[in-house]
C-alpha cells in the first residue's frame, strides 16, 4: 500500500516538477510568472496527440518533436507578448500572461472544440507487479525521463557557457549585459528550455490520464505554480523538490485521510511551510539592492 | 353606460375565446415545449410522442368520463426554451382552462413553469425534468422521469440484488451537486438495504490523478465501484482503477449516457453497467410495441423524451379515466396515488406528497463499445 501510493506519487509529482521547471526558469531570468505556463502545456499535449494519431509517430519521434514545436512556440510568445513589456511595470507583464493564457485556451476552443478528446497509447508499456505493488510502463517511463530531463537541465545551467549567462541574468539584470551577455538570447533560451519541459510533461499527462481537453493546463499550472512557489520560484532544485513533494502530499492526503479534504489538507500543509520559510524551501531571500 | 357595456362584451367575448379550449366535447391538454431554442429535437420528439398517445386514445373515442366518451386535444405552444417563455406557456393554459399541462421538458423552463401551474392550480406533468426542486413542497407539479437522485435507489437495487455483491465502493466529485447527490443517496440506500460499503471517496471537478483514492479502493476489498460520474472523467477512472489492480464491476449513472464514453474509454468500458431513463431497444413487451409503432408513424427510432412524454400522457389519460371527470382536483388525486403503471420506460407509482415517481430504471451495459439494454431494475 504505501509503496503503491510512492509510486503514484512519484507519477503525479513528477509531471509538476517538469512544469514548475518552466516557472521557475522564466521567473529566475525575468521576473515574471509566465501565467500562460499551463495552457502551454496544455498545447504540448495537443500537438502529441496530433503527431501520434495523424503523423503515426512512435514516443521517440513524439517527444523531441513536441519539444521543439513548442520550444519555439515559448520564444514566439516571449517575442510578441512579453519583450515589448520587459521594461513596463511588471504587473502589466503578468496581466499580458494571463491574456495569453486565455488566447491559447480559446484558440483551441475554435479549433478543436471543447469536447474532451481520448490520447492514444504511445507504448504498449505492460502491468508489472512486483509483490503487492502494480506499476504500469507508463508510469516508469514518466519517472524516468522526468529525472533524466531534470538532471540535464541541472548539468546544462552549472556547466554550460548559456547556463552560467542564464545564472548571472538572474542574479543581476544590469550588470550581466555589460559583461557581453545578451539579454535577448539567454532570455529566449530560457522560455525555449522552460515550454519545451511543458510540452513533455503534456505528453505525459496525456499519457498518464488520457483525456485531454482544451482547460486541462488550469489546475495542473496552479498547483505546479504552487509547487514552484513551494520550493522556492527560481530555483532550480527548489521547483523539482516542489513539484514532487505537492505530489507526495496530495496522493498521502487521499491515501490516508478521508480524500474530500485532500485538497485542504494539502494546501494548509504548503501554507505552513511557506509561513516558515517564505521564500520556499531552496529559495534566496529577496535583496533589495541600492 | 356605454362603458361598462363595451367592458362586459369584452369580458364575454374573452371568456368565449378563452372557453374555447374548455369545450364540453374535449379534454384538453395543453403542451408546452420546446420547439425553438436550443434543445428543438427534445421539442419534436415531446409533440410527437404526445400526438401519438392522443391519437391512439381518440381512436376508442376517447376517455370516457360517466357515460360519455370524450376525446382529447392537444394544445402545443412553443416556449422558445426560455423560462420567461415556458412561465407565459402555462399562464395561457391556465387561463384557457387546459386540464392539464405536459412540457416543459428541460428543468431550466420546467422550474418556471411549475410555479405558475403551482399558483394556479393548474395539474403540471413534466416528461424529461429531473431537477429535484421541480416538485419539491409542489402540489400539482409532477413529473414521468425520476430525479437525478433517485438512481442512488435503483443503482443499490441493481447491485444488490442483480450482481448479488455485498461490498461496495464509490468514488465521485464533490464539487458537483449531481455527482454528490446520487452518491449519497447510494450510500444510505445501500447500507440500508444490507450492503456495505467498504471506502466512500471524493475528488474535485478537474482532477486528473484518482490514483490515491482508487488504490484505497482495490484495498478495501470492495466487489464493485460506482462511479456516478461524467463521462468525460469515467475513462481516466476506470483505467486508473484497472491499473491499481481493481478487477471487480463498476457500475455508472445516466450521466455516462453519451456516445463520447465508448471513443474515450475503448476496450476498457466493456462489462460495465449504467442506469438510465430508457434505451432504444428495451425489450419489455409494451416498449417494444411503442417503439414498433412510433417507427411506423414519424421513421425514426424514438429518444429518451419521446419515451417519457409517452408514459406522462398515458399516466395522464389513466388518471383523467380514474377521475372520471376534467376537474384537475379530481384528476390529481388520482394521479397523486396512481400505481401498477406499467409504462415504456418502466413500473411507477405516486405516493401522496411526492410528485416525483418511484420507478423502475434501465440498465445499460456496455458490450462491444455498444450500449445494450441489460434489463430493467425495480428500486428496493
Amino acid at each position: 500500500m504505501v509503496l503503491q501510493q510512492a509510486l503514484n506519487a512519484l507519477q503525479l509529482g513528477s509531471i509538476y516538477a517538469l512544469i514548475a521547471l518552466g516557472y521557475g526558469l522564466v521567473y529566475g531570468v525575468l521576473r515574471l510568472i509566465n501565467f500562460a505556463h499551463g495552457d502551454i502545456f496544455m498545447i504540448g499535449s495537443y500537438l502529441a496527440l496530433f503527431l501520434a494519431v495523424f503523423c503515426r509517430c512512435p514516443l521517440w519521434v513524439v517527444l523531441p518533436a513536441t519539444f521543439i514545436a513548442l520550444a519555439l512556440l515559448g520564444v514566439l510568445i516571449e517575442r510578441l507578448a512579453y519583450r515589448p513589456l520587459r521594461a513596463a511595470p511588471r504587473v502589466s507583464a503578468v496581466i499580458t500572461a494571463l491574456g495569453v493564457g486565455l488566447f491559447l485556451e480559446t484558440i483551441m476552443l475554435a479549433t478543436v472544440g471543447p469536447q474532451p478528446r481520448g490520447f492514444p497509447a504511445l507504448i504498449n508499456g505492460g502491468v508489472y507487479k512486483i509483490g503487492h505493488v502494480t506499476a504500469t510502463g507508463v508510469q516508469l517511463v514518466i519517472i524516468i525521463v522526468s529525472i533524466i530531463l531534470m538532471l540535464a537541465l541541472e548539468v546544462f545551467v552549472a556547466k554550460t557557457r548559456t547556463g552560467m549567462a542564464m545564472r548571472a541574468l538572474s542574479w543581476d539584470k544590469t550588470c550581466a549585459p555589460l559583461l557581453g551577455i545578451s539579454i535577448d538570447r539567454i532570455v529566449s533560451y530560457t522560455f525555449a528550455i522552460g515550454t519545451g519541459l511543458a510540452a513533455i510533461a503534456g505528453i505525459f499527462v496525456g499519457m498518464a490520464y488520457p483525456v485531454i481537453d482544451p482547460y486541462m493546463g488550469i489546475v495542473v499550472g496552479w498547483k505546479a505554480f504552487v509547487s514552484a512557489v513551494i520550493g522556492g520560484i527560481g530555483s532550480i532544485k527548489g521547483a523539482v523538490v516542489g513539484g514532487l513533494l505537492l505530489g507526495f502530499v496530495e496522493i498521502g492526503a487521499a491515501a490516508w485521510l478521508p480524500s474530500s479534504y485532500k485538497d485542504m489538507i494539502c494546501f494548509t500543509l504548503l501554507l505552513l511551510i511557506l509561513l516558515v520559510k517564505p521564500s520556499g524551501l531552496f529559495g534566496l531571500p529577496l535583496q533589495k539592492k541600492v | 353606460m356605454p362603458r361598462r357595456f363595451f367592458l362586459a362584451i369584452v369580458t364575454a367575448a374573452s371568456a368565449a375565446l378563452l372557453l374555447g379550449c374548455n369545450r364540453a366535447d374535449v379534454i384538453t391538454v395543453g403542451l408546452n415545449v420546446e420547439l425553438t431554442g436550443s434543445i428543438p429535437t427534445v421539442g419534436k420528439s415531446c409533440v410527437n410522442a404526445a400526438a401519438m398517445a392522443a391519437r391512439e386514445v381518440n381512436a376508442r373515442g376517447g376517455i370516457a368520463l360517466g357515460d360519455k366518451t370524450v376525446p382529447v386535444k392537444l394544445r402545443i405552444e412553443d416556449n422558445e426554451d426560455k423560462a420567461e417563455g415556458a412561465a407565459a406557456v402555462a399562464q395561457k393554459f391556465v387561463s384557457a382552462g387546459c386540464v392539464a399541462m405536459i412540457g416543459p421538458n428541460a428543468s431550466r423552463n420546467a422550474v418556471p413553469a411549475a410555479v405558475v401551474a403551482e399558483s394556479n392550480k393548474l395539474l403540471m406533468i413534466s416528461p424529461w425534468s429531473t431537477n429535484p426542486k421541480l416538485t419539491e413542497g409542489k402540489r400539482y407539479i409532477y413529473r414521468a422521469c425520476f430525479t437525478d437522485d433517485f438512481q442512488g435507489v435503483v443503482v443499490a437495487a441493481f447491485v444488490l440484488k442483480k450482481l448479488a455483491f455485498t461490498k461496495a465502493a464509490v468514488l465521485f466529485d464533490m464539487a458537483s451537486e449531481y455527482n454528490k447527490g446520487i452518491a449519497s443517496v447510494f450510500k444510505t440506500e445501500f447500507t440500508r438495504s444490507g450492503g456495505t460499503l467498504t471506502a466512500f471517496e471524493s475528488y474535485a471537478t478537474g482532477d486528473k490523478d484518482f490514483s490515491a483514492q482508487l488504490s484505497k479502493i482495490k484495498q478495501s476489498g470492495a466487489e464493485v465501484l460506482f462511479l456516478p460520474n461524467y463521462y468525460n472523467e469515467v475513462p481516466l477512472q476506470i483505467r486508473q482503477a484497472r491499473q491499481q489492480g481493481f478487477t471487480g464491476a463498476i457500475v455508472g449513472s445516466d450521466s455516462w449516457g453519451s456516445e463520447e464514453i465508448l471513443k474515450l474509454g475503448g476496450d476498457l468500458m466493456n462489462g460495465c453497467y449504467f442506469t438510465t431513463h430508457y434505451a432504444p431497444d428495451i425489450a419489455t413487451e409494451k416498449a417494444k410495441k411503442f417503439i414498433g409503432d412510433y417507427t411506423a408513424l414519424y421513421g425514426a427510432k424514438p429518444d429518451d423524451v419521446a419515451a417519457l412524454t409517452y408514459d406522462a400522457c398515458a399516466m395522464l389519460f389513466e388518471s383523467i379515466q380514474k377521475a372520471a371527470s376534467r376537474d384537475p382536483e379530481k384528476v390529481r388525486a388520482q394521479l397523486s396515488v396512481l400505481s401498477e403503471f406499467e409504462g415504456v420506460t418502466g413500473a411507477m407509482r405516486f405516493t401522496p406528497g411526492s410528485g416525483s415517481p418511484f420507478k423502475s430504471a434501465v440498465v445499460i451495459q456496455i458490450k462491444n463499445n455498444a450500449f445494450t439494454y441489460y434489463d430493467s431494475i425495480n428500486p428496493l
